[in-house]
């Protein structure tokens, strides 16, 4: 049965409602998987139960031939989104032991849809990394390694563990969140698919916050069309989250196409910078190629911001994280420290033993950019920086319909070899304009480069066009034929 | 004898080296009532609840929750601005202030400080009911809506506090006035006419007893006509007489800081209702940074034409206008005033006129004899055993000449006691007047034969003995006789 954790979920799917194997079967095998591979640190928590109660339903479910999308399929849930009754710390000390009375609506809506849950997938913490150092469970372990090599890699971050989990198959897809790159770095680093839609797509009710008006949902898994069949599930209108998109949920899946004719590709100019390897520019011009090959026309493009993007991220997330973690102050839940004389002591005492450096970091520089006398200098100008990225990319997709991109500047890093925060921060320097704009973009794998390890392509859609952006991501799936697998070590 | 203060003069601090002119504005907090939810969820609010009963997962912060605006809460709000011809921005947005108390589950409150719903507005007062020419206009600069925080309890334990948040997320409207007010009289003027407006328009109940509406108080002095003053903030007070005693005493203590030598402090303070007097609470240099910036978990707010046309499609009429049409009809100036100070009092007094009541005879009524009897036995309009329909019902027995004013003031009584219909009680207690020529002069007659002599004096020019002769007749009539006929009759055989 090991072989079913190698199936997609279109496959575990089909073969499910084929009768070649039962939901429980497919529950079993993961939940076993799950327990064999805790050397990679990629669950916080396991919950073979709740797979397994998941896979009972869809058992009994399949003889009725009215099966919801997801029946059978069990997944895995970044800790960063609240689910009843179980863990949830979004990889930080400060809510340890914290259990929801309440589950988030993408995760309500996967359940909906069939779907059981593995466990709870480590992260950065509150979703503030590259690296899934951050944690307060301690790194995840990339099942990838350099060739020949038995340093300990980072899946990327802040989605750390739900990308090795899809790349170790202890999960047949993930959630992830991606506020500047979270989703897209990740798993460009472990050889899987993910993808950010619109901002708004996907509820942000009971994801817990990290900065507002960037945060947004999605799947990572194996396959373009893996991650279609799982965005249509998570994603929907909700009414608790004033800033989710009122509109019907389109098709992804039944509407992908890997014909890319007609379709024009933006290479953008301000994308070529200096220090990426030449391994990564070279695997873009492949995937220049493998567009053309699908039909597509480039085009060059330019989006002159981009240098102020990653300085203008840097401002306005932690700026909005540093009001939105004020609510862990151990007054209602989660950590309290005692024996403090103050109120303000108890804040002081039980935020400096809650929260993590890189945490602390960004509320500090948060706090800074907000305060009196530097508000307008930092965020106000940050807010209209935001804007000409917005409109940078508003003119870009009049001459294209989607842009393609690496994912990140260097393939993935031993844990512990980037100690300098602001080297960490430009791993996102090509994912965080899209997050800034509220753009769906994706990440796919490409290739491998010479140490062995996965290197990703990213695509980046206009407002609402994740279709666009899913059918060049099968283009590209196609044509690049990925299909390395980490040698299992774990 | 007390010297009653000309209304007109303006009011002056006399200190030992000048006179002093007193600068008042107002920053009124109201809850809208008009709503059982919060700003942001679907929680209660009801006064009174045991705490921490109505909490929603938003109102304490949980991780993950989002605040969703009640609509209703911001129709409420663009009524109250309309109710005080302010402008109303049709796009506004949410901001959040920033700051760590046991009360704030957030660590901050969303409020409105870069682009509040409502802008510029004004009220009218009157410092004197009866003069329309004291009539001043106050400015309103602006009204915002942001949520209420919670409450600590110190007094539940020896070494904790408690925190209820019932209170959390509680819609407010800040309704922010120009520094337009010169007197305590002016402060509780204002204060009294935006709480008439806000129960007018129903957005809120305007009970300062159950902390519904309170005000932070701004005062400064300066020589009149002068340079504007350094001003403190005293927060909260909680009644009409509070807020005229902060200015007051504010105005006092600065006026002999400033000639003492000293120096207004720009601070917050707190009034001790107990001592009559404000304390320090902090100084501007202990004020909190409180960071403001857009509250990234909500979209502006946009309103269009037809929620625009249907807030004010849905304001009553407002007390200004409706006194106007009360002068309209011949009531006094007087009469109108008090009539529309209280929405109650004007809503009772709408379905008086409705129900056929002659709007003079029924102005006076209410003042004079319903409000009499109200102030009697201790009740408010709302208590009233009287309907206005009964009371139109009574009101048209005396206009039509079935009974007499005095009889009115009878059958009233025994209206307010029995809770009957009118003309049942002057049914059943025959006390309908009497015009029968033939029965009233045969009691004239006896009244004139047993005062022969009274007779006598008012024909050798007493004439003031005339109303005598009627009280006598009234009375032998136990007062059912038609006074006009008595009159009329009388004249006829004194001669």
């Amino acid at each position: 049965m090991t072989e079913l954790t190698s199936k997609t979920i279109a496959e575990l799917r089909d073969g499910f409602r084929a009768g070649q194997f039962s939901a429980r079967e497919i529950a079993e095998t993961y939940n076993a998987a799950v327990t064999a591979a805790k050397l990679l640190n990629a669950y916080t928590v396991q919950t073979p139960e709740d797979a397994l109660s998941a896979a009972e339903a869809a058992d009994k479910a399949r003889g009725s031939g009215d099966l919801p999308a997801l029946a059978g399929i069990p997944l895995g849930i970044k800790d960063l989104f609240a689910t009843r009754g179980v863990d949830t710390t979004a990889g930080s000390n400060i809510l340890k032991g914290f259990r929801p009375p309440y589950e988030s609506t993408v995760t309500a809506n996967l359940r909906k849809a069939g779907a059981g849950m593995l466990g709870k997938l480590n992260m950065d913490e509150f979703a503030m990394g590259s690296s899934n150092e951050t944690s307060a469970y301690g790194p995840v372990i990339s099942p990838w390694r350099r060739k020949g090599s038995n340093v300990g890699l980072t899946p990327g971050g802040s989605s750390g563990g739900s990308a090795a989990a899809v790349a170790a198959h202890i999960a047949p897809g993930v959630t992830g969140t991606d506020t500047g790159g979270s989703i897209r770095q990740p798993a460009a680093f472990v050889g899987i698919c993910g993808i950010k839609p619109t901002y708004g797509r996907c509820s942000r009710w009971g994801i817990v916050s990290f900065a507002s008006s960037l945060d947004q949902a999605g799947p990572m898994a194996k396959t373009v069309r893996d991650c279609a069949i799982l965005l249509e599930a998570m994603a929907g209108f909700d009414p608790k989250d004033s800033t989710s998109l009122d509109l019907p949920v389109p098709p992804w899946e039944t509407n992908l196409s890997s014909d890319l004719g007609g379709k024009r590709v933006g290479i953008p100019t301000e994308y070529r910078i200096d220090g990426v390897p030449g391994e990564i520019n070279d695997l873009w011009d492949r995937g220049i190629q493998w567009l053309r090959d699908a039909g597509a026309t480039p085009v060059t493009i330019s989006l002159p911001h981009t240098k102020y993007a990653l300085p203008t991220y840097y401002i306005i997330a932690p700026a909005e994280a540093s009001s939105n973690l004020a609510r862990y102050d151990g007054v209602r839940y989660g950590l309290r420290e005692e024996g403090v004389k103050t109120l303000d002591d108890m804040y002081s005492a039980t935020r400096a033993a809650g929260f993590g450096a890189e945490v602390k970091r960004r509320i500090m520089i948060g706090t800074y950019v907000l305060s009196a006398g530097f508000y307008d200098a930092y965020f106000t100008k940050a807010q209209r920086v935001r804007a000409l990225i917005k409109q940078d990319f508003r003119q870009a997709f009049e001459q294209c319909d989607v842009i393609l991109t690496p994912t990140a500047p260097s393939a993935a890093f031993g844990i512990g070899e980037t100690t300098d925060p602001l080297a960490m921060y430009l791993n996102d320097v090509f994912a965080v304009p899209a997050s800034l704009a509220g753009l769906p973009a994706m990440s796919v794998p490409g290739g491998l480069d010479g140490q062995g390890l996965p290197l990703g392509l990213h695509l980046i859609g206009n407002e609402l066009d994740e279709q666009t952006v899913l059918n060049a991501g099968l283009a590209i799936e196609e044509r690049a034929g990925f299909s390395s697998r980490p040698e299992k070590w774990w | 004898m007390v010297t009653m203060a000309d209304a007109a003069a303006p009011f002056r601090i006399k200190g030992e080296t000048a006179e002093w002119e007193v600068v008042v504005g107002l920053e009124v907090h109201a809850q809208i009532t008009a709503t059982a939810s919060k700003l942001f969820s679907g929680a209660s609010t009801t006064f009174g609840a045991e705490p921490n009963t109505q909490v929603s997962l938003v109102d304490a912060a949980m991780p993950g929750m989002l605040p969703v605006p009640n609509r209703e809460c911001i129709r409420q709000a663009v009524r109250t601005g309309m109710a005080l011809d302010a402008k109303i921005n049709r796009w506004s947005r949410f901001d959040r202030k920033n700051y760590f108390y046991a009360d704030l589950p957030q660590g901050y409150q969303i409020s409105q400080l870069y682009h509040p719903l409502v802008g510029e507005g004004e009220i009218e007062i009157l410092l004197d009911d009866k003069d329309e020419s004291s009539a001043k206009n106050i400015g309103i600069e602006r009204i915002h809506v942001e949520q209420d925080a919670g409450k600590l309890m110190h007094d539940q334990h020896p070494t904790m506090s408690y925190v209820d948040l019932n209170r959390c997320g509680v819609a407010l409207m800040e309704i922010v006035s120009r520094p337009d007010m010169r007197s305590p009289a002016e402060a509780g003027a204002y204060l009294r006419k935006l709480r008439a407006i806000l129960r007018y328009v129903g957005s809120c109940d305007g009970n300062m007893e159950e902390g519904s509406m309170r005000a932070d108080v701004n005062v400064s002095v300066r020589k009149p006509g002068g340079e504007l003053g350094t001003r403190t903030e005293t927060k909260n007070v909680n009644s009409v007489r509070f807020v005229m005693a902060v200015v007051e005493h504010e105005a006092k203590r600065q006026v002999e800081l400033i000639e003492g030598g000293g120096t207004i402090a720009q601070e917050t303070r707190l009034f001790d209702p107990d001592k009559g007097a404000t304390r320090s609470l902090r100084s501007k240099e202990d004020a909190h940074d409180y960071r403001y910036f857009p509250d990234p978990d909500l979209l502006p707010l946009e309103l269009d034409d037809a929620f625009l046309e249907e807030c004010r499609g849905s304001l009553p009429e407002l007390p200004g206008a409706k006194r106007k049409r009360y002068e309209g009809v011949g009531i006094t100036s007087y009469n109108a005033s008090v009539l529309t100070a209280e929405v109650e009092i004007a809503r009772w007094f709408d379905a008086l006129l409705e129900a056929g009541a002659e709007p003079k005879q029924g102005a006076n009524w209410v003042v004079a004899e319903l409000f009499g009897a109200l102030n009697r036995r201790g009740e408010s309009i709302a208590d009233t055993p009287i309907s206005p329909e009964e009371a139109a019902e009574l009101l048209k027995l005396v206009a039509d000449g079935t009974i007499s004013g005095t009889i009115a003031k009878q059958v009233f009584e025994i209206m307010l006691d029995t809770g009957e219909a009118p003309s049942k009680i002057v049914e059943d207690r025959g006390l309908k007047q009497t015009s029968d020529t033939g029965a009233i002069d045969a009691e004239i007659d006896k009244v004139l034969a047993v005062n022969a002599d009274k007779v006598a004096e008012y024909k050798s020019g007493k004439q003031q003995l005339f109303g005598f002769f009627v009280g006598q007749t009234m009375k032998a009539m136990a007062g059912k006789a038609n006074p006009s006929i008595v009159n009329e009759r009388l004249r006829a055989k004194l001669g």
